[in-house]
Formats: structure tokens, sequence, C-alpha cells
């Protein structure tokens, strides 16, 4: 799980910072994931020694947990001067990029393809003349909600 | 040389003629049609600006003496005022700044969907979040996703679930995200084009319903689900897209609905019977599409002659 080392050698320095913050990320995420209270940087930067050996900085522990909390991995509550982190759960994480994917507006609009779209008061209307016309007894419930519309 | 205007001319038409032909002509028929014929004629009318602001561009002196032509033979010969090629040289650059911010962006959605896509994990597929949202969309991607809200399934009966499946899936399979963009990024090279980029998004939603139809084997259950849903949605505050410009309703919509917004004319256009292939009207299409080709075409061999000549005496 600590394999960072091998890499130090192999790949230039950018690369491997890169990598080397991507595997701390879901490191300190696991530590979280397994902790059953909430964290501050400090108690993660604790956890972390004891598993790695090499120490990290403070503010490396920091960076990190800002970072996960940032990508909407992490909640956060403050607490004396500081945070403390919570990870985030799977429902409200699918729940949040659902929202995150229907946030921006135009971009997203190139690319999805929505079912529903809201109606105009006169597509409304249109609209339950239709369902009424042909399907009679069924027809006349779903209309019932737009009418505070 | 009227001809070199025909292709800037034909757009407008094309625009007006969408929305009555995104009615009346089978879905997938219409998209193909309407998205080839955006590419068509964006790629048309960007030809027509390019050569009227290189006739303007050959009189200027510099050119003639690199280009080793008659500056004179260029002048007598050449139809085009230094004002309409100025406007075009504009057109043309505003043209390409369109296209290439447009398609950045494309690709930016593109490429977050199919992350997206990616990370979230999926039964068959599907995808279903929690929340209040009444939501439900195709995320393109690798494979993609359908993601729909638990709060909308809840309130569909199982047929009408299915319903919504089937038309989701239908985008994705069809990769119809791609038809949009194309006609999309079309229209962003000539804004004339607009209204037939908007009847694509139209022509693949009625793609997608009628593969549903297909599907479920129901066309009239599916068009309730369609109604269903956007009750339940939140009402638009915008207005309704389109206006004025279809005045020819199509035979499966009351005369009012065809100027309607989509969701009323899906409906309608699943109440009434399936859409037939539409082989004439087709063709008639094509060949006024080729038409505007034929005369970018006759217009650029004209500059060449023109060139040539001016070469020639020079």
């Amino acid at each position: 799980m600590h394999d960072l080392d091998p890499r130090h050698e192999a790949g230039g320095p950018p690369s491997q910072a890169r990598r080397a913050a991507g595997a701390l990320e879901s490191e300190v995420l696991a530590i979280l994931r397994g902790a059953s209270e909430p964290l501050s940087p400090g108690d993660v930067r604790q956890r972390l020694e004891t598993g790695q050996g090499s120490a990290l900085s403070y503010s490396t522990v920091v960076t990190i947990v800002s970072r996960l909390h940032a990508k909407g991995l992490l909640a956060r509550q403050r607490a004396g001067r500081g945070f403390t982190y919570t990870p985030v759960d799977e429902a409200s994480l699918a729940a949040g990029r659902m929202n995150q994917a229907l946030g921006n507006g135009a971009d997203h609009d190139a690319v999805l393809s929505r079912f529903v779209s809201g109606l105009s008061r006169r597509d409304a209307r249109l609209l339950r003349g239709l369902l009424v016309g042909d399907a009679g007894p069924q027809a006349g419930d779903p209309g019932r909600d737009e009418e505070r519309g | 040389m009227w001809l070199l205007y025909l292709p800037l001319v034909i757009p407008v038409l094309a625009g007006a003629a969408a929305r009555p032909l995104a009615n009346r002509l089978e879905p997938r028929q219409a998209t193909w049609l309407l998205t080839s014929a955006t590419v068509a004629l964006a790629g048309c009318s960007t030809a027509a600006l390019a050569l009227l602001a290189a006739y303007a561009a050959a009189r200027a002196p510099i050119l003639a003496a690199l280009g080793d032509y008659s500056q004179s033979v260029m002048r007598r010969g050449d139809p085009i005022s230094a004002a309409a090629g100025t406007v075009a040289a504009l057109a043309l650059a505003g043209a390409a700044v369109a296209v290439v911010v447009m398609f950045r962006n494309w690709i930016r959605a593109l490429v977050e969907s199919y992350r997206r896509a990616a990370r979230l994990s999926a039964d068959d597929g599907i995808v279903v979040v929690p929340g209040s949202a009444i939501e439900a969309y195709a995320l393109p991607g690798w494979p993609g996703r359908i993601v729909v809200s638990g709060c909308l399934l809840d309130r569909l009966d199982d047929d009408r679930r299915a319903a919504l499946i089937a038309h989701e899936q239908a985008h994705l399979d069809g990769r119809h995200h791609l038809f949009a963009a194309v006609a999309r990024l079309a229209a962003a090279a000539n804004p004339l084009l607009l209204p037939v980029a908007r009847s694509v998004e139209y022509t693949v939603e009625r793609w997608a319903d009628e593969r549903a139809a297909a599907v479920t084997g129901d066309r009239r259950m599916v068009a309730q689900t369609i109604g269903q849903v956007a009750f339940l949605a939140p009402p638009r505050r915008r207005r309704a897209t389109g206006i004025g410009l279809a005045v020819i309703g199509s035979h499966a919509l009351p005369r009012s609905a065809a100027w309607a917004g989509p969701v009323p004319r899906r409906v309608a256009a699943l109440l009434a019977a399936p859409p037939r292939r539409r082989t004439i009207l087709l063709a008639a299409c094509t060949a006024i599409v080729l038409l505007a080709g034929i005369s970018a075409l006759e217009a650029a061999s004209d500059l060449h002659a023109l060139l040539e000549l001016a070469q020639a005496a020079g």
C-alpha cells in the first residue's frame, strides 16, 4: 500500500510528485474512511506516520485534506481554530456529482440528453389537452401537479 | 456573380424549413438530413465568405505584385465591392473564433462527461441518485450511463420506467449527442443555421421516443410517460423555444401546437400514427443543399478563372 519509493528513481520530478500526491490523497482518504470520528489534519498526519515511517510536514497534510475537501470527497467542520474532516458517504457523493453535472449549464447541455424539461404555461395547457383528449380517465392526474405553476 | 450569394441565402431558407421538416420527417431520417444539411450549408457559406474576402484581397497592390497578376484585369473582372469583401472577411474571422471556442467547450464537456461516467458505479448502466430532484439524463461515456433520480423512479410504474430507460438508452446507443454537437458547431460558423441545430436537438428526442415506443411496444404509454414526467418537473420560466418561423403545421398536431415547445410536440407525434419515410421530401431537401454546394463551387471556379486571366495579362 505504501509502495511509493520504487518510482522515485524512474520518473522525472514533476510526474513523480504528482503521482505521490495522488497516492497520498487516496491514503489520507482511506485513513479518514477507516476512522470512527472526525479527524484534524494533525490526527491524519499522526496516523500516516505510524503507517509510513517517513514524516510528512503538517502543511502537506493540510494541503491534501483541503484538496480532497475541494473535490467534494471530504466534509469539514470547524473545531477550535482549525477544521476536522469526515469522508463524504457514497450516496451524497453521487448526489453531489449529479448537482455538479447539472451545475454549469451551457457546457453540459452540449452533451447531456435530458428526458425532463420543464413546461411553459402554454405547453402545459397544450399537453394536458393532448393527454386528456387521448387517454380519458388516466390523463387527468398528471395535470394536477401543474396547477400551482 | 449572384451565385456567390446563394450559399449565404439558402441557410435562411433552411432555418425556416427546419421546424416543419422536423415535424414531418421520420425522426432518424430528419436527424441525418438536418445534421448533414447544417454541416454542408455551414461549409458552403464559409467558403462563400472566404471567396468574397479573397476577391477583395486580390485588389490589394501588394498581393498583385506577389502573385504576379494584372491588377487592372482583376479590377475589371472583379464583381465584389471592397466593402462587401471586408464585411465577409470580418464575418469569416468571427465564424472561425466561434467555432474554435465552441469546439473547445464541447470537448471539455465531453471529457468531463466521460470522466463522470467512468466514476459512477452503475448496475446495468443505470445510476440512481438520491435527492428530491426530478431528473433523468443520458451521460455519454465509455460505457455511457443513464442517470435517474430515485424520486422520479418512485413516481413511475414499471412500464413507464421501462419507457424512460429505453429512451435514454437510445440516446446512448445512437450517440445522439454527436448529432446535436455537430449541428451546433455548424451553427456556430453560421448563426442563420441556429434554428436547424435546434431542430436536430428535437429530432434526436423524437428518435429516442420512437425507439422507446418500439422497445416497449406501446406508443401511447410512452407519450403518457413523457407527459407525466414533464408535469413533475418544475415549470419552465423561459419562453418556449422557436417563435414565429414555422407556420406550416404537422398533420399530427393541432395548428396551435405546431409552434409549441418540444414536449407537446413529442407527445402529439407519439399519439399520432408512426411516422413514414418520405423519400420525395428528403430528396427535395438534399437537392436544395446540393444547389448551395454547386453554386459555391461555381463561384470558386469563377475566381480561379479570373485569377488566371489576370496572371496571363500580368
